[in-house]
């Protein structure tokens, strides 16, 4: 192959290497510059290796971090239980509905995520027929309300990400080979330990996926605490963009995001270290 | 057999597709619950969000008299037009590297495409604010755009790479062996049997940019997208117009998305590599690419 011939792919590369590098990786490098500055908001940030921003900005924030950890991760488990039946439904039962149904889960990708979370905030309002018949059933006190209650933003959070659960099990679950069920099945075992021993260790790689791919916007999101929440739900998203873009606290609030960050590179890491970038990209083939 | 062991017995066999059907419903309720809205009357002067004062068409007829909500749609189409032509663009000549050559860097290449749809957009919009604060950069159009692209080439590359991963080279081998240029192949053969791939990541690119919320209120300084107007409006309450034009988009979006998988099966039909294999339902390119 001749010089120009091996330079064919760089230079394919080039144009989003070069966007991603300058629009991605710089201002991560910024931003942590950023957290290494101290000062005032009137008086100006300088840069002086201000480590302790880190460990003040998790301190001052602990509430709001074990909150996230706990709604992501309840939100993420209630997807789980939702759309594993789902996509299993959707990949053995659906016949010729299939295509109808995959449709039907990815349409709420064609509203804006911000109106389809206020209409969640009308339908949980506390005149609306959805919260009556919550009182009626005593899951709700007489007088008590499901908006901003930590039961409001976790159902908007499941809502919000159940998508990004439902696609990587279907994928997963279509591919599952149902001769290895039925072997089991022909084997005597019964079809819930056929699930347990077959299906479910099969499309462990889906989960483990759907898990990721829920669970870590749902842990950086604040649209859902702001808008279904009330002052007590709070999340770490809700502390630094009102940190960013209210306060102006620029070092806290870069620091708080770089750990975030970093917590998330490590997830990220871990996981490609021993499924490859396979499931992010759509495929098995890219393995690390 | 009593009726109510009956009743129990045809529960447990259709469990699974009831509880589908449910699930289905609870992912479509909001949806919904937008279209009829867009129907509701609201008492002169007050803006609410509900249909506790009747059904009327009012709001269909006068969706586009509100010049600030005109504004911001405008200027969302605008942003989601050229960062789409840009990331589409950018995004399709990556996959064609990343699918036909070998290279050094590989693996890198990949983490840098997977690692930004892997982030929080909290911290995109974070960060990306961070330089443009040290850069004393301005904010506004040329920022969203900046940002706009940079979280749709991830997504243009997955999708425009599924496509070409199941798609018969021996096309453009007939192709070269019948003396074509490769530079004539690719624009006569590989480009038109790509483009169902390149208009679905268009189209997702486009979808994305239109209701990015979090990293375009980093970086908008006082220019204001459709999803932005509806942030500053959401705290008095929300113009029924809103909810019109949210049932518009969302109609032309899933006839568009309709189309383009539709088209996409028909030229898997006539492409695939075996063509005996039932081609799978539509999820791989289009949309399956959010995961």
């Amino acid at each position: 192959m001749s010089l120009r011939q091996r330079l064919v792919p760089y230079w394919l590369l080039a144009p989003g290497l070069l966007w991603l590098v300058v629009f991605f990786v710089v201002p991560m490098y910024f931003m942590g510059e950023l957290a290494l500055r101290s000062g005032s908001l009137t008086s100006g940030y300088t840069f002086d290796w201000a480590w302790s921003n880190f460990p003040d900005s998790l301190s001052g924030h602990t509430e709001q971090i074990v909150r996230s950890f706990f709604y992501a991760g309840t939100a993420t488990l209630l997807a789980l239980l939702i759309a594993y039946p789902l996509a299993y439904a959707i990949a053995f039962r659906a016949g010729r509905y299939k295509a109808l149904l995959l449709f039907a889960v990815i349409a709420p990708f064609f509203t804006t995520y911000l109106i389809r979370t206020i209409a969640w905030k009308t339908i949980l309002s506390d005149s609306s027929p959805v919260v009556s018949v919550l009182q009626t059933l005593s899951l709700v006190p007489p007088d008590g309300r499901v908006l901003a209650t930590s039961g409001a933003v976790i159902a908007g959070l499941t809502y919000n990400f159940l998508p990004f659960m439902v696609l990587p099990l279907y994928a997963n679950l279509e591919r599952l080979d149902l001769s290895l069920v039925e072997a089991a099945k022909d084997l005597y075992s019964s079809s819930r330990q056929a699930f347990l021993k077959v299906t479910l260790p099969l499309t462990m790689p889906g989960i483990v996926a759907g898990v990721l791919l829920t669970f870590i916007p749902a842990f950086g999101d604040y649209v859902n605490a702001q808008i279904l929440g009330g002052t007590g739900q709070a999340m770490v998203g809700n502390v630094i963009q009102s940190l960013y873009l209210n306060q102006r606290n620029y070092p806290e609030a870069a620091a708080l995001s770089f750990l975030m960050m970093a917590l998330i590179l490590a997830i990220v890491t871990v996981y490609i270290r021993f499924a490859g970038t396979g499931a992010f990209m759509g495929d098995e083939e890219e393995s690390a | 057999m009593a009726p109510l062991s009956r009743a129990w017995a045809w529960l447990r066999r259709n469990a699974l597709p009831i509880y589908a059907g449910l699930a289905v419903a609870y992912m479509l309720i909001p949806i919904v619950v937008i279209a009829i809205f867009s129907f509701g009357a609201t008492p002169k002067g007050k803006l609410t969000f509900g249909l506790e004062h009747g059904f009327t068409t009012e709001y269909w007829r006068t969706a586009f008299s509100l010049p600030d909500l005109n504004e911001a749609l405008f200027t969302s189409l605008r942003l989601a037009t050229i960062s789409t032509l840009i990331s589409t663009a950018i995004g399709t000549l990556m996959a064609i590297a990343l699918v036909r050559h070998r290279f050094h860097g590989r693996h890198l290449t990949n983490l840098l495409i997977v690692i930004p749809m892997a982030t929080p957009e909290v911290v995109i919009g974070a960060a990306l604010l961070s330089m443009f604060i040290y850069a004393s950069f301005a904010l506004g159009f040329t920022t969203l755009l900046i940002a706009h692209v940079m979280f749709s080439i991830s997504f243009v590359v997955v999708v425009v790479r599924s496509r070409l991963i199941g798609f018969d080279r021996h096309l453009e081998e007939a192709a070269a062996d019948l003396y074509a240029a490769p530079l004539t192949a690719f624009r006569t053969v590989t480009l038109p049997l790509l483009s169902p791939g390149i208009v679905a990541a268009a189209l997702l690119a486009f979808s994305l940019s239109i209701d990015d919320f979090v990293i375009s209120n980093f970086n908008s300084g006082t220019t204001v997208t459709f999803p932005l107007y509806v942030y500053g409006v959401s705290l008095r309450g929300v113009p029924v117009q809103v909810n019109v034009l949210a049932t518009m988009l969302f109609g032309l979006i899933a006839i568009a998305v309709a189309l383009v998988l539709w088209q996409q099966r028909r030229a898997e039909r006539m492409a695939s590599v075996r063509p005996e294999q039932e081609a799978t339902p539509p999820v791989p390119a289009g949309v399956a690419a959010a995961t």
